[in-house]
């Protein structure tokens, strides 16, 4: 009984191979949408760890020599053997790029080009004839003038060569030296003290490279609750297939129970048919995951290569774990999808089956359920807006706005509906508005995916392009000189004095640990210039602000201290015994403790201890190269010391444009799922539909009239929808930057709208509509009249 | 002695060989190859030999502390050659693991020859990577090793000759004739300090160091490797290994070293090792009980892990750790398993 009830379930999908292919292709794509915005996400993340390899420079603790000269290689191997895992770097500058020599045996994690899981690399990044690592400009500074083989590495630094220690040493005439111990985090529990060994080495510490990396942690955590979403709409296609299936098997099915066949194994051989299909369409939507994202991204060979293990020695067992979470998604979806399928089936009367549901039969009952619910969700987002506080509650806030949203769709859009029939006129048009609302309950789902999809994208793209508005506008701020320099202090003077006539200004950067309001706070002087009323943007501020700082009665304060402090523009802090006004609030982003500008005079009273030797230099940019080797034979201040903002800048803005091309690559994901949801729906409700057309085409309206108002049809929800998704979207936006930013890392970034994007997107939006309507109203248009005229002779 | 170590110290020259020397590389090109009859000199034959591609210096050892609870220890250094005889093209390799019946601790170095932070002298005895060390001549060496986790001290003391395998030290590896210059030294007694996380142990035992170089040592058709090294109570010894091939079959070799050190070697298929258990390691899923046979010797004994859990999990991930002998005859030793990953 068994299998021949399982031959006439297949025989089912044999007869209806379409519809077969079409519920693989929704598990699938579902799936696929889930494997790519993951291999996305890993995109985003391997881009800004390239990036924050390179502008934090200072991840870990170093050592140098005191007297600012080199170190020499026995003291590295004294170092060595006595228990200190350092590693030698060596730098210079060749033809005005930045060459760094490292050793890729010792070099922490992910700082070498190289390593040891890639074997045959590594032997030739040793071996002596060289290997060069840098980006195509850089190393075209040193085409012709080295034998060593150039390889083109986006992953490095832009104007900056990334090569071996001794072919660096070399290339640089420094045999034997070294400038600077990078100190491995992880060090052995046995170790002679640094005085012991090496006297003349001081210890730096990691500079606070934590503000780049708290700063994308925040733009990861987004990444990841809009990864959510997208499996929030990849659950919808998958109930929307699994809901045709079923809803056109039922005749099927009651004719199988007539015959005998008890319900509970009729419901097992359902699922084990589902779950097959889940798991082949599973690993299909992995391979597809795979190759959309390779597709589309670009450089995403080596994170596909970390995600999937290909070639990557010792990651066997997190490929296994990748494979397993694509189809536990696949299995998941389908199950959970399925749940009301199977439980409508399991209470339908045995002999009812045959009749196809008329939605609109209980969509009355339904709609109240849904305003309720809908109703819920918006009282509770409007309470959670108000009191959201921490993560927990801000990712609450985003599921309510979510649900309560897609729930409430299908009363809007049938109060958009109704506004519409009232406002036209002639019958044919009211039937339109009519039928347009009949269909609503069958085609809600569908919406509802549709609505989610493009809110998504437009959350994605206006998060993302805030995000660099934001990141963009910070690095002008806070590297608006040329260059940075850090000299020794007791060098301070006379190189300072040697720069005066070189620059345009010469700004000092000193700064003190201070408590104002009990919180720790570092407290900057501040030498007021044009530099800074040019360049700083104020969350809130007084007129001016920056003349009363240097008037010495104004302080600025960063977001995060006058966040933690509640203390605003016109509010009085007291600092070293002094009062000051706060004229000013400034984004500070990625910087978790308080901060605070004082002019430097007054800085100079309250600290007179502090002396400054970090100097942001202002400077025409085509000085900025003369100025470094000059710097560099006149003082010996190596480029390590010198920070040029221009490569910094252009380095995070290719970043940014890597995350656009990962953000295009999720919106066509995500509408091309939504598309293929309305295409399954309308091809659900297509056979139910044809008892309803048939009276219409009897009146005289011809069946290409009739498939062009489907099409029209279709066009109108998915505009109605989109004219909801739109503002759905930005407050999807706002959600993450302005609560669930703020209760993650203590800042808030600021939300910047894009009208022209949100265009594009409708049009996509739209486009896909019109793709997944055009099907079921070309096979409308090409009904045989004899299935029309049946509707009038058959009991059906 | 370990398989995907050789293989893995072999890749990198060859790959660079092939790239520098588009078509002259044989694998051994430039490098010395082992001969049968070459006669051994020491002390310069416990230094480096740069003219060969790879060389190790292997130190395993059974321990036990005043309550009598096992411990087992490695302390590794391998040598490989990008360029035969130049300082510059060495690079080293440190393995370091304690293992007890419950925990197995691994630590790992590289060091490049050039930089002086590893390397080795014949004499005075020193082989060193970074902090880590053995040093002495031979009769009395220290031994120095450790990690974030655990660390360890310890002297080790030669009471017994030193033991030439194979051929008078001409080791053959496979039926086309690969072979290694392999030496031992298996008598060696050790006292000392474990210093581990849950606090320090005193520990006194036995240790086996084993000196092996060659250039090519392995064929194509090889895919791994079981290795033991075995003290029998009654005071005989026995290495042994199986290379596992392709195919299916393996290929054998024991030395039989008898208490007053007289060696015996036995050439392939008298010795057989037939897994009896495997384990689920945190790498890969390896036999963790065998049964060894040397019928000539009248040994048929089961040799079980102390920590089945032994799995190395270095840049080369590979299984090492102490074992159990019951059976025929009864003790303590070593096994090395590659190639299960």
């Amino acid at each position: 009984m068994i299998r021949t009830t399982l031959a006439a379930l297949m025989s089912y999908w044999r007869r209806n191979l379409l519809q077969l292919i079409t519920l693989l292709a929704g598990i699938a794509l579902a799936t696929a949408l889930w494997s790519g915005v993951q291999a996305v996400n890993a995109e985003a993340r391997a881009s800004y760890d390239a990036a924050a390899a390179t502008l934090g420079e200072g991840r870990f603790d170093h050592l140098r020599a005191a007297d600012g000269g080199s170190i020499d290689q026995e003291t590295f191997v004294a170092l060595r053997r006595a228990g200190w895992l350092v590693s030698p770097i060596v730098e210079g500058r060749i033809n005005g790029v930045r060459v760094i020599g490292l050793d890729a045996l010792t070099a922490p994690i992910g700082i070498a080009p190289v390593s040891l899981t890639e074997q045959a690399d590594l032997g030739a990044f040793l071996s002596g004839g060289g290997q060069i690592f840098g980006r195509p400009d850089a190393l075209a500074a040193l085409e012709g003038t080295v034998e060593a083989e150039l390889i083109a590495d986006p992953n490095i630094a832009p104007q900056t060569l990334t090569t071996d220690l001794v072919f660096a040493q070399e290339l640089l005439g420094r045999e034997g030296e070294i400038d600077r111990l990078l100190i491995a985090t992880v060090q052995p529990k046995q170790q002679a003290t640094l005085a012991e060994i090496a006297p003349n080495l001081t210890r730096i510490s990691a500079q606070s490279g934590s503000d780049i990396g708290r700063l994308t942690d925040s733009f990861h955590l987004n990444l990841t609750a809009f990864g959510f979403l997208s499996f929030a709409v990849g659950f919808f296609i998958v109930h929307s297939a699994i809901g045709l299936a079923f809803e056109q098997r039922r005749p099927m099915i009651r004719t199988i129970r007539a015959l005998g066949v008890p319900l509970n194994i009729l419901l097992a051989l359902m699922m084990v048919e589902l779950i097959l299909f889940a798991l082949i369409a599973g690993v299909a939507g992995v391979i597809l995951g795979y190759f959309i994202a390779s597709a589309l991204l670009p450089d995403v060979a080596a994170t596909l290569q970390g995600l999937y293990g290909a070639n990557v020695s010792g990651t066997l067992a997190f490929r296994a774990s990748w494979w397993a979470t694509g189809l536990l998604i696949a299995l998941g979806g389908t199950t959970i999808a399925s749940v009301s399928a199977f439980l409508k089936l399991a209470k339908m009367p045995l002999l009812a089956g045959g009749q196809i549901r008329a939605h609109v039969m209980v969509a009355g009952r339904r709609a109240a359920v849904l305003a309720i619910l809908a109703a819920a969700c918006a009282v509770l987002a409007v309470i959670l807006a108000a009191t959201a506080d921490g993560l927990v509650s801000g990712f609450a806030l985003l599921a309510s706005v979510l649900i309560g949203a897609a729930l409430a769709l299908p009363l809007i859009l049938d109060q958009m509906l109704r506004a519409s029939q009232s406002l036209s006129s002639g019958a044919k048009a009211q039937w339109f508005w009519a039928d347009t609302r009949q269909q609503l309950p069958g085609l809600s789902l569908a919406l509802m995916a549709l609505l989610l999809a493009m809110a998504a994208n437009v959350g994605v793209s206006t998060m993302v392009s805030s995000f660099r508005l934001t990141f963009v506008d910070f690095l002008d701020q806070r590297l608006a000189s040329e260059l940075y320099l850090t000299v020794e202090e007791d060098r301070a003077k006379e190189i300072t004095g040697y720069l005066e006539p070189r620059v345009d200004a010469i700004l000092p950067i000193v700064s003190a640990e201070a408590q104002i309001k009990g919180v720790e706070t570092e407290v900057f002087g501040a030498r007021v210039h044009s530099t800074q009323r040019d360049n700083w943007t104020f969350l809130d501020a007084m007129a001016d602000p920056w003349d009363q700082v240097a008037g010495g009665a104004g302080i600025l304060l960063n977001e995060q201290l006058a966040r933690r402090t509640d203390t605003w523009p016109g509010a009085i802090v007291a600092l070293g015994g002094q009062s000051f006004e706060v004229v000013g609030v400034y984004g500070d982003y990625g910087n978790p403790i308080g901060q605070a500008i004082v002019s430097e005079e007054v800085f100079a009273e309250l600290y007179p201890e502090e002396i400054a030797n970090n100097f942001g230099l202002r400077i025409s940019v085509d000085q900025v190269d003369d100025l470094l080797s000059d710097l560099e034979t006149q003082f010996g201040i190596s480029s390590e010391n010198v920070i040029n903002q221009a490569e910094i800048k252009a380095f995070s803005l290719q970043v940014f444009e890597r995350t656009f091309t990962v953000t295009a690559a999720l919106n066509v994901l995500t509408l091309a799922v939504a598309g293929f949801a309305i295409l399954m729906s309308l091809l659900t409700l297509a056979a139910m539909r044809v008892p309803q057309l048939a009276p219409v085409w009897a009146v005289g309206i011809t069946r290409r009239s009739l498939g062009q108002l489907e099409l029209l049809r279709a066009l109108i929800l998915a505009f109605f929808t989109i004219l909801i998704a739109v503002p759905l979207g930005i407050v999807l936006a706002w959600v993450l930057l302005a609560v669930v930013n703020v209760a993650a890392f203590g800042w808030k970034l600021p939300l910047f709208l894009f009208p022209a994007d949100y265009l594009q997107l409708a049009i996509l939006s739209l486009l896909a509509a019109a793709l997944a309507a055009f099907w079921p109203a070309l096979k409308l248009t090409r009904l045989r009249p004899a299935e029309l005229l049946k509707v009038f002779a058959n009991e059906r | 002695m370990n398989v995907r170590l050789l293989l893995f110290l072999l890749i990198w020259p060859t790959s660079i060989w092939a790239q520098g020397f588009a078509g002259l590389g044989t694998d051994a090109e430039g490098f010395s190859v082992p001969e049968r009859g070459y006669v051994f000199d020491f002390p310069a034959d416990h230094g480096a030999h740069p003219d060969y591609r790879i060389e190790w210096w292997y130190l395993t050892a059974n321990m036990q502390d005043a309550e009598g609870r096992d411990y087992g220890l490695q302390w590794t250094l391998f040598r490989s050659a990008l360029i035969p005889d130049e300082i510059d093209g060495q690079i080293f390799m440190g393995h370091a693991a304690v293992t007890t019946p419950d925990d197995h601790y691994v630590t790992e170095r590289l060091a490049r020859g050039s930089l002086g932070h590893a390397g080795v002298t014949a004499e005075p005895f020193e082989a060193w990577i970074d902090e880590w060390q053995m040093v002495g001549d031979m009769e009395v060496l220290s031994l120095k090793a450790g990690s974030d986790e655990f660390s360890y001290e310890l002297e080790l003391r030669n009471e017994g000759p030193l033991i030439f395998h194979g051929d008078a030290g001409y080791s053959v590896k496979s039926a086309e004739g690969q072979a290694s210059h392999y030496y031992s030294l298996p008598y060696l007694a050790l006292s000392g300090t474990l210093a581990l996380p849950e606090g320090e142990v005193e520990v006194t035992g036995e240790a086996w160091l084993d000196r092996e170089w060659s250039s090519q040592p392995l064929s194509d058709t090889q895919t791994g490797w079981d290795w033991f090294s075995l003290s029998f109570e009654s005071g005989d010894k026995m290495m042994g290994f199986a290379l596992r091939q392709t195919d299916g079959s393996v290929y054998t070799y024991a030395t039989w070293i008898a208490l007053e050190g007289e060696t015996q070697a036995y050439p392939d298929g008298a010795l057989s090792a037939t897994p009896l258990e495997t384990s689920q390691t945190s790498g890969a899923e390896v036999p963790t009980k065998w049964r060894v046979e040397l019928p000539d010797r009248g040994v048929d004994v089961e040799v079980q892990a102390i920590n089945p859990n032994a799995w190395m999990t270095t840049s080369v991930p590979y299984w090492e750790g102490p074992v159990t002998i019951s059976g025929s005859h009864k003790g303590r030793g070593y096994l090395e398993m590659t190639g299960y990953e």
